[in-house]
């Protein structure tokens, strides 16, 4: 294992490698056939990026993730973290993942929010419970701290699983299409907010989608992945501003995805 | 409460809606009292308790015989005799922390059982096995080779009572752990936990509707048993309990204080049923949203 050089504090260092995806192959078994999810994946995410997984179905993206998360270990090449191999799962890489059931239901918004922290003994309760609810308060869910998670509707509970992640102050924020399960006007409006949170606080966040638009709204860099199995297609540099300049990245994202068809305008 | 409507250059129609504190634009009230009563689940069950009290009473009139069919007041009267003169109070005293004791180490057996079945593989298949080869097994049928190993006591009544717990405890306490949803798995994962302290704050909470189900079906179980070996126990040693309470007074012929005996254990399932569990359900489940 690599010594890694201690980073001085409030010294930041953009263009250091946070996490090192190093030639990754991953497989899964079923009980009679082995899929091959990724083949070979490299890329590297530096502090304070918002890096996005972009591709169709099969391409990947979530078990690359999982990967990243420590849930799956590569058959072939490394996932580094500071230069350190991740082999399991650890609050120093929170997960969001897309289902609206991540939330404890034992848990109110408040406990849910503390429960991490108070694991990892990370603070003391005191502590623990003014972070969570500055956080909470962040993403606008003030009043339903007390409120238990079947009482909120599905934007609701992903907000409180971003605020989860986010008062960890994790390393990396990992996101596994957060907003896929909810409506459209909702997803919208969640892009924007998570964007707001990320201009306050530049956390690192890893983001999967399938939705080009999405990708293109959120990122600030993009790695194109081709299904069956996942391999890199191109890592592309976000916009600052989609109303903008989306259009034709969008438009080139579908291209590299799918050549010579038409755009259906993404979703 | 007027709305002003527009029209603007477009030719769309806006509308403002006007704050309004008129009492018929509500968005949430009160039901009223009446459909409140109707509603609540105690006074249906109690008007369903009372039907049965006044078919009871009718058909033991009707019948009036007293060595057969002892009228609702008729067993009332003994019942009330039995505790304030007889032994019932110390005879159900006696079973109940028989019971409880049983009852106890039982669901820590099957907690433990279950525990070692979710961590290891082998664990599994030796809950799954022991489960199907010993669940469907009566307990009062291994009764007799309690007494020859454990003698005619607390011993050989216990190991029945566990035997009856057990088995359906850990079902559903198993089947709770497997149905936990992958997510709420790698979010606990996630937390850094793993071991017993991952079993403690993410799988049993998040089993716990499987769980208390499996607990209610153990208490029932565990009662029966409890009971039904006290019958056979009282007709061999006389040593105390409700069992033997019933035993002894049909062998006296006094039928209203059986009853009276039967009508405790009713009524302790009833008083536990819904006073214990439904608390329970109550400040766990119904408060989570797992159950409604």
């Amino acid at each position: 294992m690599a010594e890694v050089a201690p980073v001085p504090v409030g010294a930041p260092a953009p263009q250091a490698s946070l996490l090192t995806v190093d030639g990754v192959t991953l497989q899964y078994g079923t009980r009679s056939v082995v899929v091959r999810a990724t083949y070979r994946v490299s890329f590297e995410v530096r502090r304070g990026d918002r890096f996005i997984l972009l591709g169709p179905s099969g391409c990947g993206k979530s078990t690359l993730l999982k990967a990243v998360g420590g849930y799956l270990a590569p058959t072939e090449g490394e996932i580094r973290l500071h230069g350190e191999v991740i082999r399991r799962p650890n609050p120093d890489r929170m997960m969001v993942f897309q289902e609206f059931d991540q939330l404890l239901p034992w848990k109110t918004v408040l406990q849910n929010v503390m429960f991490p922290m108070i694991v990892k003994r990370k603070l003391r309760a005191s502590e623990a419970k003014d972070r969570a609810m500055a956080y909470i308060v962040k993403v606008g869910l003030k009043e339903f701290a007390n409120a238990y998670p079947h009482t909120l509707s599905g934007g609701m509970k992903q907000r409180v699983a971003i605020a989860r992640g986010m008062a960890m102050e994790p390393d990396i924020l990992l996101m596994d299409e957060p907003f896929a399960a909810l409506d459209a006007l909702t997803r919208r409006r969640m892009q924007e907010e998570l964007l707001q949170l990320w201009d306050g606080t530049n956390f690192t966040l890893m983001f999967v989608t399938h939705s080009i638009q999405e990708a293109v709204i959120l990122g600030n860099r993009i790695l194109v992945l081709s299904p069956h199995p996942g391999q890199v297609r191109a890592e592309l540099r976000g916009v600052k501003d989609f109303h903008a300049d989306g259009g034709p990245l969008v438009e080139r994202i579908h291209q590299l995805l799918f050549p010579g068809t038409e755009t259906t305008g993404g979703h | 409460m007027s709305q002003t409507v527009s029209f603007d250059e477009r030719g769309d129609r806006l509308v403002d809606i006007p704050q309004t504190n008129d009492p018929s634009q509500f968005v949430s009230k009160p039901l009223p009292l009446q459909l409140r009563v109707v509603d609540s689940n105690v006074v249906r069950k109690i008007f369903v308790v009372v039907l049965l009290i006044i078919g009871w009473q009718l058909y033991g009139k009707w019948t009036d015989n007293d060595l057969q069919f002892p009228t609702f007041t008729a067993t009332v009267s003994a019942f009330v005799d039995s505790v304030t003169r007889g032994t019932l109070v110390e005879q159900f005293l006696n079973s109940l922390r028989i019971l409880l004791m049983g009852y106890a180490a039982g669901v820590v057996i099957a907690t433990a059982m279950t525990v070692l079945a979710v961590s290891t593989r082998i664990g599994t298949d030796i809950l799954e096995t022991l489960n199907a080869a010993f669940s469907p097994l009566p307990a009062i049928a291994l009764l007799p080779l309690a007494m020859l190993w454990f003698g005619l006591g607390v011993g050989s009544l216990l190991f029945v009572l566990i035997h009856s717990v057990l088995w359906p405890v850990a079902l559903n306490m198993h089947g709770g752990f497997r149905s936990v949803s992958t997510t709420l798995r790698m979010v606990g994962a996630n937390y850094g936990l793993r071991g017993l302290p991952y079993v403690a704050r993410i799988l049993i909470p998040a089993a716990f509707p499987s769980i208390l189900s499996g607990l209610k079906i153990g208490w029932a179980f565990g009662w029966r048993t409890e009971i039904a070996a006290e019958l056979v126990f009282g007709a061999s040693s006389g040593d105390g309990g409700l069992g033997w309470f019933i035993f002894e007074n049909k062998n006296n012929l006094e039928i209203p204080a059986v009853f009276a005996g039967l009508l405790a254990v009713i009524g302790l399932g009833l008083l536990v049923e819904n006073l214990v569990f439904r608390a329970i359900e109550i400040r766990t489940v119904e408060r989570w949203g797992m159950q409604r």
